[in-house]
């Protein structure tokens, strides 16, 4: 315990360092129990059922990644069909005209020929959708956090295991959460400024 | 910092009934993380490091000589002529894409497979992927003659109301090759966050803090944000998958939807696939083997490590040989003239030469791997990995030259010859490969350093509970 926390206007959190998985495992347990639901929990790599002891929700991403794809796959059969089948003038919308190619006896509307291109461009709008659906449910890229100003908070992505709760948290009282966080028995309490 | 001694002679010894270790000489989390760290944070690298940038850099201003000589005269400074339109470049992309292809397998596949021992070998092989498809993605770019109207691969709308011919394989490896190299490189950067933040953390200098800390954006560890960066690993994982199976499938195509003996045949995407697996790993080991020793990551790419990626160039080097003796079978039991013809041609025909370099590197050389003794053996693994690459260019010369020099009418018969222009290009795309890959292995985290954490067995967030468990 290196820092006897006193309540300050600035303060944002207060944070516990733990230096194993299963003290950050425990920790995160008993902060839910004690009712805290602003808090969070900072490790080097993903442990294994943190998020769920935490009671963080399922993402929807999956659900995000399905519609991502599914506009890929019609956009592209949109693309194909209206730029190799049919002589679509959309001038009106675009300025742009579609094209009728016929080729070696081809039928206008050749599915099977069209198939590489719609799978390509369902996965690629769904990795798309993956990965900038993270990071948007993330609010990445995030340019100014307490937790990234702290300097004594630096072991995070090396091998030290943080518990953050907010002083936004209803629940949140400056000397009954620094006793909660003492009892959880931290190698550190390092008060976050805002 | 110290390195950690390597006892357990490199993580080899079997034991049924315990698990082998999956990396070794490391008990907690700090000195994984400074032990990988050190690459990037060693004020110099190893002089081995120089002398091959000096070389690549070299290699690759030669590529950029001969690109700017082939803009300036046009594709008549390369052998390609009647018949045979298709000569190195197309061999050549056929090679790097193919070598791109172990990288999303082992980020991908041996993720959704949980073949934990990917963690350490999947970060440089993604990057290997993601070099190896720009060489690829150069060759056709350069081939289609005039330049400056490459965009016409795109579906661009245009003044003349043209558009791409959707129904060409042609064009669906446009679109194959550039949705591999996006997802590749987003998989890579998705991997990479955690660890850029671990280096922005640790950054002596105020450069270092700012780049690697805007590349990192912002990553805090939060396991919020954690819980949705493992779904959307999975998910890629799950989307790479079948699109890393289907990038050499339609690369295949370009040949195999054509109605050319020796090329018009339903064996091609499966067996292309194989080969790229193939030539991937070949690749892999090629780049693993010296990194290793110059950057002393001995610990987590252990003899063992190499031994699996042998295993893996024994497995797909048999489908590749597989393949070889079926079209062979099919050739002659189907009767087709032509197709037989072909067959025989290539095995004895002007090109017997490169034909049976082919077989003897990737078909007999990769047998060796049935013994333990060769898996084991740096060198071995050196050199028989060395072969395949020569092997594999060689198939994909085989296929593409064979068959067009001589088709079906023998008044269109020709001979190809490359010219020393075709060479130098060839040999100034690994300039480009490796000076990529260089500058990767001095500036980026080589391993994956949360993923190797996360494998430790002091990851287990109820590694002591076990025992009150057991008591309850």
């Amino acid at each position: 315990m290196s820092t006897a926390p006193t309540p300050n206007d600035t303060l944002w959190g207060l944070a516990a360092v733990f230096d194993t998985p299963a003290k950050i495992m425990h920790a995160a347990k008993a902060t839910r129990e004690r009712g805290f639901r602003w808090f969070d929990c900072h490790t080097p790599f993903p442990v294994h059922g943190l998020d769920f002891a935490m009671g963080v929700s399922y993402t929807i991403l999956p659900i995000l990644v399905f519609f991502g794809g599914l506009t890929g796959t019609c956009l592209a059969i949109f693309l194909q069909t209206f730029t190799n089948s049919f002589e679509l003038d959309i001038w009106a919308l675009v300025p742009v005209v579609g094209y009728q190619f016929e080729v070696s006896g081809k039928p206008l509307i050749s599915t099977p020929a069209f198939v590489p291109v719609a799978f390509e461009l369902t996965v690629l709008l769904s990795a798309l959708t993956t990965v900038f659906g993270m990071f948007v449910l993330n609010k990445l890229p995030c340019l100014y956090h307490p937790v990234l100003k702290s300097t004594q908070l630096k072991r995070i992505t090396d091998d030290r295991f943080v518990l953050v709760i907010e002083a936004g948290d209803p629940e949140f009282v400056m000397e009954d959460a620094t006793d909660f966080l003492r009892s959880l028995d931290p190698e550190s309490i390092v008060e976050l400024e805002a | 910092m110290t390195t950690l001694p390597v006892d357990n002679p490199m993580n080899v010894d079997e034991s049924p009934d315990t698990r082998a270790p999956l990396i070794i000489g490391h008990e907690s989390f700090d000195t994984v993380t400074a032990e990988i760290c050190r690459v990037n944070e060693a004020k110099k690298p190893p002089r081995a490091w120089y002398i091959a940038m000096a070389m690549s850099v070299s290699l690759l201003g030669l590529l950029g000589c001969m690109v700017g000589y082939l803009i300036f005269t046009g594709v008549g400074v390369w052998g390609n002529n009647n018949p045979v339109m298709w000569g190195f470049p197309i061999v050549n992309f056929v090679f790097w894409v193919g070598i791109g292809h172990a990288g999303t397998l082992i980020s991908a596949i041996l993720f959704l497979f949980r073949q934990k021992w990917r963690t350490s070998i999947n970060r440089f092989a993604e990057a290997m992927t993601i070099f190896a498809v720009i060489c690829a993605g150069l060759f056709p770019g350069i081939h289609i003659g005039r330049v400056w109207l490459a965009y016409w691969l795109f579906p661009i709308p245009n003044q003349m109301d043209m558009w791409p011919q959707f129904r060409s394989p042609l064009l669906w490896d446009v679109f194959a090759v550039s949705t591999y190299f996006t997802v590749s490189l987003l998989f890579w950067y998705v991997g990479l966050i955690p660890d850029l933040a671990t280096l922005r953390d640790r950054a002596t200098s105020k450069i270092k803090a700012f780049s690697y800390g805007l590349f990192s954006l912002g990553w805090r560890g939060s396991m919020r944000h954690w819980h949705r960066y493992e779904r959307a690993y999975l998910l890629l994982a799950a989307l790479a998958t079948p699109l890393v199976l289907s990038v050499h499938s339609v690369v295949s195509f370009d040949f195999a939807v054509s109605q050319l003996p020796g090329w018009h045949t339903t064996i091609f995407p499966p067996y292309f696939v194989a080969g790229a697996i193939f030539s991937g790993f070949a690749m892999v080991l090629t780049l693993a083997i010296p990194a290793r020793e110059l950057w002393g990551l001995k610990n987590f790419i252990t003899l063992r490590h190499l031994e699996n990626m042998a295993k893996i160039v024994l497995l797909t080097g048999s489908m590749v040989g597989y393949a070889y003796g079926m079209e062979f079978f099919i050739a002659w039991y189907s009767g087709e003239l032509y197709e037989s013809f072909a067959f025989v041609n290539r095995a004895f025909g002007q090109y017997a030469w490169a034909y049976w370099i082919m077989v003897s590197c990737n078909v007999i050389t990769p047998q060796i791997f049935w013994f333990k003794a060769c898996r084991r053996n740096i060198w071995v693994l050196f050199v028989a990995s060395l072969f395949v690459n020569i092997g594999m260019w060689f198939e994909r010369f085989v296929i593409t030259v064979t068959s067009l020099a001589q088709d079906f009418l023998p008044s269109s018969w020709g001979w190809y010859e490359p010219t020393w222009v075709d060479f130098v290009t060839f040999l100034g795309s690994f300039g480009l490969f490796m000076t990529l890959f260089l500058l990767f292995i001095r500036y980026l985290p080589v391993l994956a350093i949360a993923e190797i954490k996360a494998i430790m067995p002091a990851a287990d967030p109820h590694a002591h509970d076990h025992d009150e468990e057991a008591h309850e």
